[in-house]
């Protein structure tokens, strides 16, 4: 191939230049103008040694003349260094290859495997690389594909044939996989989940990389994943709407960067063959400095001692298949593997399956069911079946199974049988971490990971496999380290590119599988648990899932928390080994479970609809058994499982009032049209502002509701991708507003917020107080608007008055400050009127609870996490569960803010406190907090309010929301807390 | 008002014989004050060992979602507790408190709550603000206390200043920071002595303090590629937080220019004074900020025009007038939590003395600098088409060398 070159470095000349990236190490050499010379290969973390048998590799071509050299790539920095060779930065490479060989190009998009890159040329060279925490990289795709158990080679091929692309969070891997994984266990097609997940990647490069620069003009696409992937490199041309002319797919997309480090290097110093592999050789011999921690195990006598005490704790199994009489199953469906266990009438288990789902867990579980009909025949009866995990409903409903039970309960019931005593529960399975305290005989506190901290378990086990170990020789590999490796505990993101610098650090396969088992549990102590000393976990602790049967995990744990632990032999087993417990405490005569021809000839096929029952459209899965019996999934209320509930079955619902009274104000005709954004604080303030501007004369236009096409409508000017997401769905209402043609739009910056006298201070946080400013600086499409955003006092309406005028004057002219005052006076009066009514309702709701006797929750969050986007229905799903539902801000108007140990500074974070005080004054009147993700306040305030609560022993509940929300998980969770609270009553009765 | 779980008040009796714990961020000047604080009568202590515990210690006993600073803070603190090296009867710690919309107003709080979790909660935090937040008998910041603060940033922003712009070009290696600490332990016995605060004297140091940088600088042209560094103030100032960002730079062979303490103070008078502008709140807190703002601005220009006159080889601290004056049409000067304005401020302000390449620095999903960092590069570069600008994120599990590629990403086009 000719590089053509204008400045004519390549004449004459001999150019070597070495691209090392994450994972794989890519060599170009030019001759005089031609490319003589390429190759790509997987490098395995061994860079330096990779790139001497890669220079070797080519000795004939390069013995006997001089050449220059260049290392470019993330990892090839240290090389660099160390053997005192040049380097020059990747994207600056891409840059000056790509101004050779296509100078008429307007962007690059280069994927490699943990960058993502984008270079404008035209308008001004910009260029772009992936923030910490984005995801969209080839290491994110490679562990997509593990999860659906395919082959790079066959997601792609898979992906050609979609129907229907899903929402799936681009930010970055670990949620991508939250999402992916009740997909996969609703039964979505794998060629659906295939496209959507490379949907996600042209989001995330779209949204998170582009921040508010369009990519426009002629594209060239580069890296190894858009080299090889065709469905992935559709998804780009289809999603910036490019013909064939305008995306480029360049032959030497594998090679651009070392292309360009060869041009870079033209001119520089001279090597020949041998110099430059002394120097390579010589780079081999330094190891850099690693922060290691001490070895888990002192030596083999503490080993084998470990062994022998966690030896004892063993339950009685069974499989010679001798057993006849009563049997009882149960099958965990868990979120990425499938455990099912039988067991005798004595608590023996007589058969246990543990397997990875395989995208498939009904096609599991028929093949479990048939094989326990096969082996068993007559000899057992099967006295009762339950079922517990993500996937309970779907199997329940596929094999007619007796009962359903909640994982917490599950999995206690199935601790108990190993410990009595047992008062602290830990279970870490592939991708939750999930823990409760135990207290009474009942469960006393659920912690749940979030987001962030998912996936840590199935983490080690991809890890195990693309290093070629399996998960046990793996986890051995780690009981002996004499240095384990810090590779920190943020996410599995992080923690991929940790082990990545510690192996180019020269740190061993023993030491980074000690580093990452430290991780993980570290994970779990530090951020789900929040514990700092063994005390606040329990006497009695028992560990369990999957992870724990690593030992490695175990000891880790011990250690960490200085104090033994019981580990069952079937850690991995517990919760099917609970629910088989539970069917057995339910000894029935005979199971519902489905014979084995019924099981042999079910048919269940899937497809995905979309719900008609309300604006928020939610993404259905209909799984269809035997072309009749139908079981949905994905819907957010009843309504999409196609239940029509009267309206006295309806539940007060204080979200949903709130939005009514929102939807209640209607504008009139006006002489000018006022936009206003209906997102973050304008959900507090909108009575307000529309009172003001309506009585001034306007014409109020709202956004509406957000929906997820308002998101994506905004989404490219989005500067900061770790913000909340309610602040990002601020720029989609602005692109809405501005379809509407308004005059102006109006959204004000407030330090200060209403001051009802509940803190210190009356803020509010600096991204509601000050995201106009940011979407001033972002939005081109504001510059041909009026958008006005003064800095107002709303505690005064005078200065309100004052404040309004002088922003409004100069934009409308007919305006006298007069009729502002009359107005903001109006407004303000509007204003308590309006709170008047959510706390009358407030009061309503909790009367009709008392009356019929249900739960009320006090579902605390900010005001604008009613919009339905943005809780994406949590409200709908409380109610479905029996729950009366009430926002913090209707039942806290008369409550006092109890002590704190923070400093109480925000509006919306003092009603919080009063509203877990209020909890705590009530019976059965429980708290569940919403909390935005890169909410950075709410790290403040989560720790108080649960501190608040579980002072007078009450359960807290927090729920994670972003972008996506599983609400399976959310499901369960809040399933969890109406068991451990119905077994609390049960206790009390007693 | 809220009612607040009490908190341990700093005793007049404490003052006696208690050892006061002071968290590391800007070592100069710190130190510095550390000496004032020893002079007026406290046991004082600044920490200063900055070893791989402090990060583990804060993510133990702080939420692990808290911004990183704070992190950092605490972890260090905690840590110098646990040590031992300490009577933990007669020890008290001091932090910060800005009072503004950012979390960092509850850094003293999430103190507390980690001492409680560590089983310290006997030892006494005194809170360092200006607005009478809470009440400690035993430590009083009189005026003249006060004052001889503001000396000690003053000298700490000059020698920061000119030490960043010498030791890129030294002769012999080390030199720059040899004079750094010929020059703190020279003023720490200097400021000892009540006489030699008087402003003559100050500017007769201030005059000494340049001509020792000049002579390491000798003729040898400023001419290295310059980098600005901007941020969070923790992160922005800190080696500890920032990964050691200076000395990276200096190895990449750029010259780095901070804009001063000082700058971030005067930053908040002014606040004090637009609050009544906007709000009409607090006429007289308004008033006294007023007064303040015009006499630190002086004392700034004082320096200003010192460099500007006799040492013209150094680039001289900004005019702070004209800094709020050109940031004005990016973003409203209201916007005040965290580092607010003086952020994207500080950026064009690095652009205007022809500094194109800029690191603004930032933890991990910290509030404000969505706002007015990443918020505000976009215009920024826009209307200032060659500046290059770079936002590094720093967490405790954040790569080393995912933020070096960054940097020299950033530095490959720098000019």
């Amino acid at each position: 191939m000719k590089i053509i070159d204008e400045k004519n470095r390549t004449e004459n000349r001999l150019l070597l230049g070495i691209d090392i990236g994450s994972t794989t190490a890519k060599i170009a050499l030019i001759d005089n103008g031609e490319l003589v010379y390429s190759k790509y290969e997987r490098h395995f973390s061994q860079v330096r040694q990779k790139t001497l048998s890669l220079i070797e590799e080519i000795k004939e071509l390069l013995t006997g003349r001089t050449f220059t050299v260049s290392i470019s790539g993330s990892a090839g920095m240290g090389m660099a260094n160390a053997a005192s060779l040049p380097f020059v930065q990747e994207v600056y490479s891409t840059a000056e290859c790509v101004r050779c060989m296509e100078p008429s190009t307007d962007a690059v998009i280069e994927l490699g495997g943990e960058d993502a890159k984008i270079i404008f040329f035209t308008g001004g060279l910009d260029e772009r690389m992936n923030g910490s925490c984005a995801g969209g990289t080839g290491a994110f795709i490679d562990q997509m594909a593990t999860l659906l158990n395919l082959t790079n080679e066959e997601m792609d091929k898979e992906s050609l044939s979609y129907q229907h692309i899903y929402p799936i969070a681009s930010r970055c891997g670990v949620f991508a996989k939250t999402d992916i994984q009740p997909l996969i266990n609703q039964g979505a097609t794998k060629a659906d989940i295939a496209a959507s997940i490379y949907q996600a990647v042209v989001n995330q490069t779209v949204a998170g990389l582009a921040q508010g620069r369009r990519i426009e003009g002629k594209i060239m696409f580069l890296g190894g994943p858009l080299y090889y992937c065709k469905g992935l490199r559709e998804r780009f041309v289809k999603t910036l709407a490019l013909d064939e002319e305008h995306a480029v797919f360049p032959s030497y997309a594998l090679f651009a960067v070392a292309i360009g480090a060869a041009l870079y290097g033209a001119g520089g110093e001279e090597f020949d063959y041998e110099t430059l592999t002394k120097k390579l050789r010589e780079s081999l011999k330094t190891r850099e400095r690693i922060s290691s921690l001490p070895p888990l195990f002192k030596d083999k006598n503490e080993y084998q001692a470990f062994l022998k005490r966690h030896l004892k704790n063993s339950v009685e199994t069974r499989f010679s298949g001798a057993y006849h009489g009563k049997a009882y199953i149960g099958i965990d469906c868990g979120s990425t593997t499938t455990k099912l266990v039988v067991i005798s009438e004595e608590n023996e288990i007589i058969y246990s399956y543990y397997s990875s789902n395989k995208g498939n867990p009904v096609e599991i579980v028929r093949e479990q069911l048939l094989k326990i009909y096969e082996n068993f025949s007559d000899d057992i009866t099967i006295c009762g079946c339950a079922v517990t995990g993500y996937g309970e409903e779907l199997i329940k409903k596929a094999f007619r199974a007796d009962y359903g039970i909640v994982e917490t309960m599950a999995h206690y019931t199935a601790a108990k049988h190993f410990n009595p005593d047992v008062d602290f529960i830990l279970d870490i399975g592939g991708q939750d971490i999930k823990c409760f305290k135990v207290h009474n005989d009942s469960i006393d506190s659920i912690m749940l990971n979030e987001a962030c901290s998912s996936g840590c378990g199935s983490f080690i086990e991809t890890f195990a496999k693309s290093m070629d170990y399996t998960v046990e020789e793996f986890a051995r590999q780690g009981l002996f380290s004499m240095a384990p490796v810090d590779l920190g505990t943020r996410c599995t993101v992080f923690m991929n590119s940790s082990v990545k610098q510690a192996q180019k650090d020269g740190a061993s396969v023993q030491d980074i599988s000690a580093g990452l088992s430290l991780s993980v549990v570290k994970n779990a102590i530090y951020k789900v648990i929040r514990a700092v000393s063994p005390d606040e976990l329990g006497e009695n602790i028992v560990v369990q899932g999957g992870t724990f049967m690593n030992d490695a995990v175990l000891r880790c744990f011990e250690k960490e928390i200085g104090r033994n632990v019981t580990r069952p032999n079937i850690a991995g087993l517990m919760g099917a080994f609970g629910a088989a417990l539970f069917a057995k405490s339910h000894s029935l005569s005979k199971s519902a479970l489905m014979s084995e021809r019924e099981v042999r000839e079910l048919v269940h096929e899937s497809k995905s609809a979309v719900c008609k029952g309300c604006t928020n459209h939610c993404r259905l899965t209909v799984n269809i058994f035997n072309g009749k019996e139908r079981l949905i999934s994905g819907n957010q209320c009843e309504k999409g499982a196609g239940i029509k509930l009267s309206d006295d079955e309806k539940l007060p619902n204080l979200y949903e009032f709130k939005r009514n009274l929102l939807s209640s104000y209607t504008p009139h005709k006006g002489k000018y049209k006022i936009g206003m954004p209906l997102a973050l604080g304008m959900y507090e303030l909108y009575p307000l502002w529309f009172t003001v501007f309506d009585t001034l004369g306007f014409e109020v236009v709202c956004s509406g509701f957000s929906t997820r096409k308002i998101y994506q409508k905004g989404q490219f000017s989005i500067p900061s991708d770790t913000a909340c997401y309610p602040a990002k769905l601020m720029h989609g209402h602005i692109e809405t507003l501005l379809e509407k043609k308004v005059d102006a739009i109006f959204y004000p910056s407030l330090t200060y917020n209403i001051n009802e006298e509940k803190g210190d201070n009356h803020y509010n946080c600096p991204i509601v107080a000050y995201y106009s400013e940011l979407l001033h600086s972002n939005m081109d499409s504001l510059k041909n608007t009026n958008f006005i955003y003064p800095y107002l006092n709303v505690n005064s309406h005078r200065e309100l008055a004052k404040g309004l005028y002088n922003a409004l004057k100069d934009v409308f002219s007919d305006i006298s400050f007069a009729d502002v005052k009359k107005a903001a006076k109006k407004g303000l009066d509007e204003y308590y009127l309006h709170m008047e009514r959510i706390y009358t309702e407030g009061r309503r709701a909790l009367f009709y609870a008392s009356q019929h006797n249900k739960r009320v929750m006090v579902l605390t969050g900010r005001p604008y996490h009613i919009d339905p986007e943005v809780s994406h229905g949590i409200d709908k799903l409380a109610a479905s569960l029996g729950f009366v539902v009430v926002s913090e801000d209707s039942v806290t108007s008369d409550v006092e803010v109890p002590i704190l140990s923070v400093y109480n500074q925000w509006t919306y974070h003092s009603r919080l406190y009063a509203a877990a005080q209020f909890a705590c004054d009530h019976k059965n009147v429980e708290l569940v907090q919403l909390v935005s993700f890169g909410c950075g306040v709410d790290a403040v305030t989560t720790d108080e309010v649960r501190e608040i609560l579980e002072r007078r022993g009450k359960l807290y509940t927090q729920i994670k929301i972003d972008e996506i929300t599983n609400l399976g998980a959310v499901r369960i969770r809040l399933r969890s807390l109406i068991g451990a609270l119905e077994e609390r009553e049960h206790k009390s009765n007693e | 008002m809220t009612k607040k779980s009490t908190y341990i008040k700093f005793t007049k009796e404490m003052k006696k014989d208690y050892t006061i714990l002071i968290p590391t961020m800007l070592p100069i000047h710190f130190s510095l004050i550390a000496n004032v604080l020893r002079n007026d009568g406290y046991k004082v202590e600044f920490l200063e060992y900055t070893d791989g515990n402090i990060r583990d210690a804060g993510l133990k006993y702080v939420h692990n979602d808290t911004c990183y600073p704070a992190l950092l803070l605490i972890g260090q603190l905690l840590n110098a507790v646990k040590s031992g090296r300490y009577d933990l009867d007669h020890v008290a710690l001091l932090m910060t408190q800005t009072g503004g919309g950012c979390r960092a107003s509850n850094y003293i709080y999430l103190l507390r709550k980690a001492l409680k979790k560590a089983g310290f909660g006997k030892i006494p935090v005194i809170s360092l603000n200006f607005g009478a937040m809470e009440d400690h008998p035993g430590f009083k910041l009189t005026l003249p206390l006060i004052r001889r603060m503001m000396y000690c940033a003053f000298y700490g922003d000059l020698i920061m200043l000119l030490s960043n712009q010498t030791r890129p070009y030294e002769k012999e290696q080390g030199e720059t920071d040899r004079m750094v600490r010929t020059w703190t332990d020279r003023l720490l016995v200097d400021m000892s002595d009540p006489k030699n605060l008087g402003y003559d004297h100050i500017k007769k140091n201030y005059h000494l303090i340049a001509e020792d940088f000049a002579k390491i600088l000798g003729d040898t042209p400023r001419d290295k590629v310059k980098v600005g560094i901007v941020g969070e103030i923790y992160v922005k100032f800190s080696p500890l937080g920032n990964n050691n960002l200076e000395k990276f730079l200096l190895s990449e062979g750029v010259e780095s220019v901070m804009p001063g303490f000082v700058d971030f103070c005067i930053f908040c008078v002014y606040n004090g004074i637009y609050d009544y502008v906007l709000y009409k709140k607090k006429f007289i807190k308004a008033k006294v900020c007023r007064v303040l703002y015009r006499y630190l601005l002086g004392k700034q220009n004082d320096i200003r025009s010192m460099i500007l006159s006799d040492f013209p080889q150094f680039m001289p601290p900004a005019d702070f007038d004209e800094t709020r004056e050109r940031v004005k049409s990016y973003v409203d000067i209201g916007t005040k939590m965290g580092e607010g304005w003086l952020l994207p401020a500080e950026m064009l302000e690095l652009a205007s003395e022809g500094v194109n390449n800029i690191i603004c620095t930032q933890p991990f999903g910290c509030l404000p600098n969505h706002i007015v960092g990443k918020g505000m590069m976009k215009q920024i570069k826009e209307r200032n088409p060659q500046v290059n600008i770079v936002a590094i994120d720093y967490d405790p599990s954040a790569t080393a060398i995912n933020q070096e590629n960054r940097i020299k990403l950033m530095l490959s086009n720098a000019k």
